[in-house]
């Protein structure tokens, strides 16, 4: 049995958080670069440049990226054989948040209340944190600072099973049209489909975490995203939604059994701004 | 094309020659404003008629920076969603704001407002702040201090990359762009 200390913890979950707002990850910078060669408008290749040298600024000054630090978003893959003492994961993870976003001057920007907008008090926190339960004794910390602007365009819907591979298509075609420059293109698209309601969401969000490039390792699901992908960067929203081929950098999809009457389909829009770190302790 | 060189606050003259597509440079004087300014603004004009800064002829951003480190100017600081601003919009147009920055779509409230006020909506680039922060020289707490960052700055900036996306003829870059691209 391993036993990790609560404190250690907060000090690993505090440096992620800055990690991930100053150092956009070489998946990303990659893909900015690739889709550089292939992108057909000016004022797109203009766009992915200066994301670029954004990017290339946020490293070297450690600065955010993005001013919207987002909310950190944690998937914790906890071994039933670790142990924590000092406190609850909970907290040390919140803790760390706090401290992290507090010290690296990232923005705070959670409200307690969603109806009267009252700022929450602890800075950035609460985050939002799923954990799995999983074989062994290690202690797996993946986290994401998850812009509001894509996240706002994203949805979700109860397909009938008789709409099919088609229905799903046109769903998430649908989504990207309608979020267009409001989710800062280029994306990562995220899809969840089958489980139930909130499940197809959860692993929409999941497959975000998988690094751009990386295919589902069931041969039809990967044929789909790759479908999706081209079909996306059809639609002529580009860069920043002013024009373009370059729409989304991946699109990610995850699948789960379901209700024989059922057909869940989530779809989780990130920003370029796809910010993600993993820690294993 | 080169990028064209705009001074701020822009002339009604130049507003006119600017057409949906054209990539700008801005410096000079601009002010920050979002959700909870633009709240305060409506409330006041509905309360006493006055705001607490002179819009007319300004150029309004909406941002929401994050906080400075010791010795910056201004944290990260792109542009934020402008459609939270749009219930406000057209009352500001009409009192003479004369540009907004911003990202993302507007409603057709503001658009109609742009075209019948002869004003501009440029497109910041979202997700740029660490760039767009380094064109930004100084700024200034003008009015909503107790809003925090939410507050209205004024700032000096120099260069500001931009892409006009409403002209002052309603032209709507948004569409105009995708329609190229389509396939
Ligand atoms: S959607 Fe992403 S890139 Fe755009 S402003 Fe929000 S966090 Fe930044």
């Amino acid at each position: 049995m391993k036993i990790i200390k609560y404190e250690e913890i907060v000090k690993h979950v505090s440096k992620m958080c800055q990690e991930a707002n100053f150092d956009l990850g070489q998946d990303v910078v990659n893909a900015f670069q690739s889709a550089l060669k292939k992108e057909k408008s000016e004022t797109g290749k203009d766009i992915l440049e200066q994301l670029i040298a954004n990017a290339d600024i946020a490293t070297s000054e450690r600065v955010p990226m993005c001013q919207d630090t987002g909310v950190s978003v944690f998937i914790i893959e906890l071994g039933q054989d670790c142990h924590i003492t000092g406190g609850k994961l909970y907290d040390a993870i919140n803790e760390g948040v706090k401290k992290g976003y507090e010290e690296g001057y990232l923005r705070h920007s959670i409200v307690d209340h969603p109806i009267t907008r009252e700022k929450s008090k602890g800075y950035n926190t609460p985050s939002i944190i799923h954990v799995e339960l999983v074989e062994g004794d290690e202690l797996v910390i993946h986290m994401s600072a998850k812009g509001g602007g894509s996240e706002n365009m994203s949805t979700l819907k109860m397909l009938k099973p008789s709409d099919g591979v088609e229905g799903v298509k046109n769903f998430i075609l649908d989504t990207v049209r309608v979020a267009g420059p409001n989710a800062c293109p280029p994306l990562v698209v995220g899809v969840g489909v089958g489980g139930n309601f909130e499940r197809s969401a959860y692993l929409a969000k999941k497959s975000l975490f998988r690094p751009i490039g990386h295919r589902n390792e069931r041969t039809e699901i990967s044929e789909l995203e790759m479908e999706l992908m081209e079909k996306i960067n059809q639609l002529g929203i580009g860069p920043q939604g002013m024009g373009g081929s370059t729409t989304a950098l991946d699109v990610k999809i995850e699948i789960e059994p379901c209700h024989i009457a059922a057909l869940p389909v989530a779809v989780n829009l990130n920003c370029h701004a796809s910010r993600h770190k993993e820690i294993r302790l | 094309m080169a990028a064209i060189q705009l001074s701020c606050p822009i002339s009604d003259e130049e507003i006119k020659t600017l057409k949906a597509g054209d990539r700008v440079l801005l410096s000079g004087t601009i002010y920050t404003a979002r959700d909870a300014a633009h709240k305060r603004m409506s409330e006041a004009l509905q309360n006493s008629g006055k705001l607490p800064v002179q819009i007319a002829g300004q150029i309004i951003y909406y941002v929401g920076p994050t906080p400075a480190k010791p010795g910056q100017v201004i944290g990260s600081a792109g542009p934020t969603t402008s459609g939270r601003m749009d219930k406000y919009t057209p009352a500001l147009l009409e009192l003479g704001l004369k540009g907004m920055i911003g990202k993302g779509y507007r409603s057709d409230e503001v658009v109609e407002s742009i075209k019948k006020n002869k004003a501009v909506y440029f497109g910041a680039i979202g997700g740029s702040g660490a760039l767009i922060a380094r064109t930004i020289k100084s700024s200034e707490i003008i009015a909503y201090q107790d809003l925090g960052p939410e507050a209205i700055y004024k700032l000096e900036v120099k260069e500001f990359p931009a892409i006009v996306i409403i002209d002052s003829k309603g032209n709507d870059w948004y569409e105009i762009g995708k329609q190229q691209y389509q396939s």
